[in-house]
């Protein structure tokens, strides 16, 4: 999985390299430092090598710890600038990734899911990262280097490490080995208990007015007790660590003072020597410790790297053909024995078998219940969704063979989830046209009916909408996103239930402008109000994947019994 | 009025806590009835921490009255002496170990249960805090409280706290020690502290500007993603990846910038704090010699005193560590303790619901759910009870409300609706439709004038009786995590399996639900994310309907169902309204056009009132907006 990301990195490998080089420098000197105290207390202070060994030795520490500060100073500066950096790549290329998936991936991991992966995921993914950078290598080094300085100094008496390294090792991995599915448990029940927090914040009112605060506790007390009870049979395993430690520090001082304080009376040994043995302990039983502690991040991070590595693994869904054909010109469109299934192996056909003929220029109006497979039959016209079997072809060439941005450029489509992004009223518009004039905005905001209340704001197109910005409501909203298709100048325009929220008489001015607007431009409107749909030149009546009927007004009032249905439920009551 | 819900939300880090002590004694109030546990916890820190000091002394002993001596002349009286200090040494040590696995474990036992407890008080307040406070905060505000801020507090109880006493003692030990040996030398340890203490303040306050910057740049940053990827399918429509790419590159260039100089600055402090060490020891040394030389110390001294500032250090390091972390830890539990501080939702209604047949028996939500067996038990000062029939009867006499007081959005509302009545409210967005249900199951309370429930001041009745009394169904469904079985059954708990499928087919959702995979078994995960608004939305119908309260309150329950669905539904309400009161609020006009009574809102005024024909008559407002002559906004 590491190396999956290692890619990442970028620019900022030197800085990954370079980091461990300086903590490896640093902590070359950090443990050479406790051989220079153990000289000058043998051979300064107690020896004959008098006063000026000691001023000689101690300055020579001081460049020696001014030296290190500065390996370790820099040592800190490349790991935050490879870490930082290297979670900057990884979130662009997780952007990135994700602008490259179709309608198909998004679905799969649901929005919300997939930012999570992209904000929470990727910062843990990002300090894990940088910790491992500046441990992994030190932690090595220190064990290594700690001990051939004992070795150096007293081989004889370095045999205590050769027992107490191996004890301390096998120790500690088996309690990771033993505590790392404990720890996964925890992770799991822990976010299963903000999942419930997180329901009961949505759901506040549901609660209240169900009288349900009583149940909720309980639910919420049996999973945080699971959580209790996870965090403690898993870290009750990893509280050993640091008494084993010290069990060890303390059983190899008091070998060492045995040993080697055998050694020194026998003057084999100087003391200093002795006292910088014991600081080769610390130094090493320390390293293991940070190497066991990395094991336990790694533990932790897995879980969003896992996550994270599951978005950088995914296909997106279709593929641009890059050298297809450049956009279409009339806009004819042909459905040709096309099902469709969100999922492959599913047999839950969306939409099932589907043969039809829109000749350029026509006006299609789409009817049917929820669920019967509307938004997914026109969303397949931009080849947001690729068929199942069966092909679609726009102006007589298979949609797969143009080139996706040509294609989408030609086809604009007003979606079902209306939404503007946070910026000025001018910024939303660029959207349909990067290099939009000002003439231009405001011709399709006019068809669109939206200029007149644009212009009612104080700052009416520089006016800021989303959090910060003015209230929106649902029917200005829709005829925003109107305007910013409309500016498109699409061949081929799709409404997918996006003029519920405007009022009868709006929308009839919003049709009429329309037609102006985009003359011979193709026209399929999806809608519940069978009068949305009066300027329609054949109406499609969809049914459980299927076409019920195609056909005209007159037509469909005569024949389709859905038809006639709805037409009688929409009537009712009115004059 | 509710407001956007950034679910990404930190608090800035290196906030400091503005009350510590309160906080403090706040945290050991919780651990109350372990005082005896904690003392021990206490007890066993103080000797780990002693077998560290003493471990070092002993040390130091042992070089200079046994190694030492014995190394210049050997005598058996001595190495047995050697032989005796080690193996009380051992002890020493094995007592240490066992003391600090005792208070590692007493406290992981300790601090879990404290975080339940805590995590348990701060659920029970918020469910029981008023709609008015979610309002006022967003979710991701909240959130952060179960997560950052428990996840801090945990860190500090299992690990700062002990590591920060056992490092506090260790250092007082060693201190006091070298004030013993040499003030001298100290002199130079005090002036190693200074320089510590001003380096943690410069770099440490750079670099919590600096983290201050990285929080508001990753939260611009988050924010973006959270924008652009909810919209993705509409950037997908647009082409509008590549745009969207480089407005992202910007942000995270410049997270990237300042969020490097955050971490250099905390990456830099340990080599610096560990090399100051290394430098005052050179100084110690060559200060000592000097001393030494001139007779002032004993070279044993020098060289004891040196081995004690090997031991100065790292409790140093450790307690600056740990500060910051109790800081932020305090900081957090304050927040938490604050929402845990928050009134409750007032009640102080004396009125309950009670089944006829035994009139003791108070419902508590799960006995039973066919509320045509209640009535109100009324208690009046005399301490005798009488009782009134539920039947469902409503109204509003002269109510005025306003979400803040200067801004009212109702004034003087006054209405009527009996049993089988089915009342429409239309209006404009922000006219006060939603508001007007929400203050019958007295989410929000009145300001002025009174709502009667069967006669009953609402202000009387309890709230879990009077919520019992009333169902709704709000404009955006969200589901439980668990099967579409629970969720049903969510509108009555001890409701049977057949009644959650009778009321689902009374909702029109039987057919739709038996086509999901496993049925009514099916698991609902993530907001029931597989099933469409409708679907949830009529789930939502059903979870109404198996409640069977005789009022219901529809509020925009149909606005994401198409009109052939709606249709359908519609014929399931009927049933499920018959001999209920029904209001319902709608942006459709064809959704209540055969309401009883359509009341036309505006500006928290109704300004029409009537059935659909006297209205269309009437040619007023209403006219209007059916005839498409006036737009809803």
């Amino acid at each position: 999985m590491i190396r999956k990301l290692l890619p990442c990195l970028g620019t900022y490998k030197k800085y990954a390299i370079l980091t461990p080089l300086m903590i490896g420098i640093e902590v070359l000197l950090e443990v050479w430092i406790p051989w220079i105290m153990a000289s000058i207390v043998d051979h300064g202070i107690q020896g004959n090598g008098g006063i000026d060994y000691t001023v000689k030795m101690g300055l020579l520490m001081i460049i020696m710890a001014c030296c290190s500060l500065f390996f370790g100073a820099l040592a800190g500066k490349f790991a935050a600038q490879a870490g930082i950096g290297f979670g900057k790549n990884l979130r662009t290329l997780l952007f990135a990734k994700v602008q490259e998936f179709s309608f198909i991936n998004v679905d799969k991991f649901t929005t919300g899911s997939l930012v999570t992966r992209l904000t929470t995921d990727v910062t843990n993914t990002q300090n894990a990262f940088m910790l491992l950078l500046r441990l992994a290598f030190r932690a090595p080094i220190m064990l290594i280097g700690a001990t051939c300085m004992a070795i150096y100094v007293n081989p004889h008496l370095s045999l205590i490490f050769f027992a107490a390294i191996p004890f301390l090792s096998i120790a500690l991995y088996f309690i990771l080995v033993k505590a790392h599915p404990r720890f996964l448990t925890m992770l799991k029940n822990y976010d299963s208990m903000n999942s419930i927090v997180q329901e009961n914040l949505i759901n506040i009112r549901v609660v209240k007015s169900f009288v349900r605060e009583n149940y909720e506790k309980q639910k919420f007390a049996k999973s945080a007790e699971a959580v209790r009870s996870a965090q403690f049979f898993a870290e009750k395993l990893v509280i050993l660590n640091m008494p084993l430690m010290e069990i060890c520090m303390y059983c190899c001082i008091i070998a060492v003072l045995w040993f080697g304080g055998s050694l020194v009376i026998n003057s084999t040994m100087e003391i200093g020597e002795l006292s910088s043995f014991i600081s080769y302990i610390m130094q090493i039983l320390i390293s293991l410790m940070m190497i066991s502690m990395l094991m336990i991040i790694s533990v932790l991070s897995r879980a969003s790297l896992g996550r994270i590595s599951e978005i950088i693994d995914e296909h997106p869904a279709l593929h641009d053909n890059k050298a297809g054909y450049a956009a279409p010109l009339n806009g004819s469109i042909e459905f040709r024995d096309v099902s469709f299934a969100y999922d492959e192996l599913s047999q839950n056909l969306v939409l099932s078998h589907i043969n039809l003929n829109i000749k350029a220029g026509e006006t299609i109006g789409i009817i049917g219940g929820t669920g019967s497979g509307k938004s997914t039959l026109v969303q397949l016209i931009p080849r947001l969704y690729e068929t199942s079997t069966g092909q679609v072809f726009v102006d007589g060439k298979d949609v797969k063979k143009y080139r996706l941005p040509a294609l989408r450029d030609t086809v604009a489509m007003v979606l079902q989830k209306n939404l503007v992004f946070s910026g000025t009223i001018r910024e939303n518009l660029c959207w349909g046209k990067k290099d939009a004039t000002e003439a231009e905005m405001i011709a399709a905001c006019k068809a669109a009916q939206a200029h007149d209340f644009i212009m009612q704001w104080p700052e009416g197109y520089d006016t800021n909408l989303g959090q910060n910005g003015v209230n929106v409501s649902g029917g200005q909203k829709q005829r925003l996103c109107i305007a910013r298709a409309l500016l498109k100048r699409p061949r081929i325009i799709i409404f997918d239930d996006s003029t519920s929220a405007i009022d009868t008489a709006t929308e009839n001015k919003l049709r009429k402008a329309l037609k102006e607007q985009v003359q011979n431009a193709t026209m399929i409107i999806i809608a519940q109000r069978i009068s949305s749909l009066s300027d329609a030149d054949r109406i499609i009546v969809m049914d459980d994947g299927k076409i019920d009927a195609f056909g005209s007004h007159q037509e469909l009032l005569q024949t389709n019994k859905i038809y006639q249905e709805v037409y009688k439920s929409q009537q009712k009551g009115v004059s | 009025m509710p407001k956007p819900k950034a679910m990404n939300f930190q608090h800035p880090i290196g906030e400091k806590p503005k009350n510590i002590w309160p906080t403090i004694r706040r945290i050991f109030f919780y651990m109350r009835e372990d005082t005896f546990l904690f003392c021990f916890i206490f007890a066993a820190i103080v000797c780990s921490s002693a077998a560290q000091v003493i471990g070092a002394a002993l040390l130091q002993y042992i070089i200079d009255d046994f190694i030492l001596p014995l190394a210049q002349n050997y005598n058996e009286d001595l190495q047995q002496g050697f032989i005796k200090i080690l193996f009380y040494m051992g002890i020493i040590y094995c007592l240490g170990a066992a003391a600090s696995y005792t208070y590692m474990r007493l406290m992981l036992l300790l601090s879990t249960k404290t975080l339940y407890k805590i995590r348990q008080d701060l659920f029970h307040k918020m469910e029981a805090l008023s709609i008015h406070y979610f309002d006022q905060h967003t979710h991701g505000e909240l959130m952060s409280l179960y997560t950052n801020d428990t996840d801090t507090l945990r860190e500090m109880l299992s690990n700062s706290v002990a590591n920060f006493v056992a490092a506090s003692l260790l250092l007082l030990g060693v201190f006091s020690t070298m004030l013993v040996f040499s003030w001298q030398l100290t002199v130079l340890v005090i002036l190693q502290l200074f320089l510590i203490f001003y380096c943690m303040k410069k770099i440490g306050g750079k670099s919590r500007l600096y983290f201050k910057q990285q929080q508001n740049a990753l939260g611009q940053l988050n924010g973006f993603i959270e924008e652009i990827i909810d919209g993705q399918k509409v950037v997908k429509v647009f082409c509008h990846e590549e745009h969207a790419l480089t407005d992202f590159s910007k942000l995270n260039e410049d997270l990237c910038r300042v969020s490097t100089n955050a971490n250099i600055f905390s990456n830099i402090l340990m080599p610096i704090m560990s090399n100051i060490a290394n430098i005052h020891y050179a100084l110690t040394t060559i200060l000592g010699s000097i001393l030494a030389i001139y007779g002032i110390l004993s070279v044993g001294t020098v060289i004891a005193f040196l081995q004690l500032t090997r031991n100065f250090s790292m409790p140093i390091t450790r307690i600056s560590q740990q500060f910051n972390t109790m800081l932020s830890a305090l900081a957090g539990a304050e927040r938490i303790f604050r929402l845990i501080d928050e009134p409750p939702e007032e009640d102080q209604g004396s009125i309950t619901l009670t089944t006829s047949d035994d009139k003791r028996n108070t419902i508590n939500g799960d006995t039973t759910c066919d509320l045509s067996l209640f009535s109100w038990k009324i208690p009046h000062k005399d301490g005798t009870l009488t009782y009134h029939p539920l039947t469902g009867h409503i109204e509003f006499k002269n109510v005025f409300f306003g979400y803040k007081t200067n801004q009212p959005v109702l004034k003087g509302i006054s209405l009527q609706a009996v049993r089988g009545q089915k009342i429409a409210f239309v209006g404009s967005t922000g006219a006060g439709k939603t508001t007007i249900t929400n203050l019958i199951n007295r989410f929000y309370d009145i300001a002025e004038g009174t709502i009667l429930y069967d006669g009953i001041p609402i202000k009387k009745i309890s709230k879990t009786s009077l919520r019992q009394s009333l169902s709704m169904v709000l404009q955006d469904t969200h589901l439980f995590t668990g099967t579409v079985m629970d969720n049903i059954r969510y509108g009555c708990l001890s409701a049977s399996d057949k009644a959650v499928i009778h009321a689902a087919k009374l909702a029109n959702a039987d057919t739709f639900i038996r086509h999901l995979p496993q049925g009514y078994e099916t698991d609902l995960t993530a907001d029931g994310i597989n099933l469409s608004q409708g679907q949830r939305q009529l789930i939502a119908i059903a979870r109404a309907a198996v409640a069977n309260t005789p009022v219901l309150i529809f509020d925009e329950a149909t606005s994401s169902i198409d009109t052939r669905t709606e249709a359908l539904i519609d014929e399931g309400m009927k049933s499920l309204m018959q001999g209920k009161t029904v209001f319902i609020i709608a942006h459709r006009l064809s959704t209540v056009k055969n309401a009883d009574m359509i009341m036309v809102l505006e500006q928290g005024t109704i300004i029409e009132r009537g059935s659909h024909d006297e209205l269309i008559e009437k040619k007023g407002k209403y006219y209007q907006l059916y005839t498409g002559m006036f737009e809803l906004s």
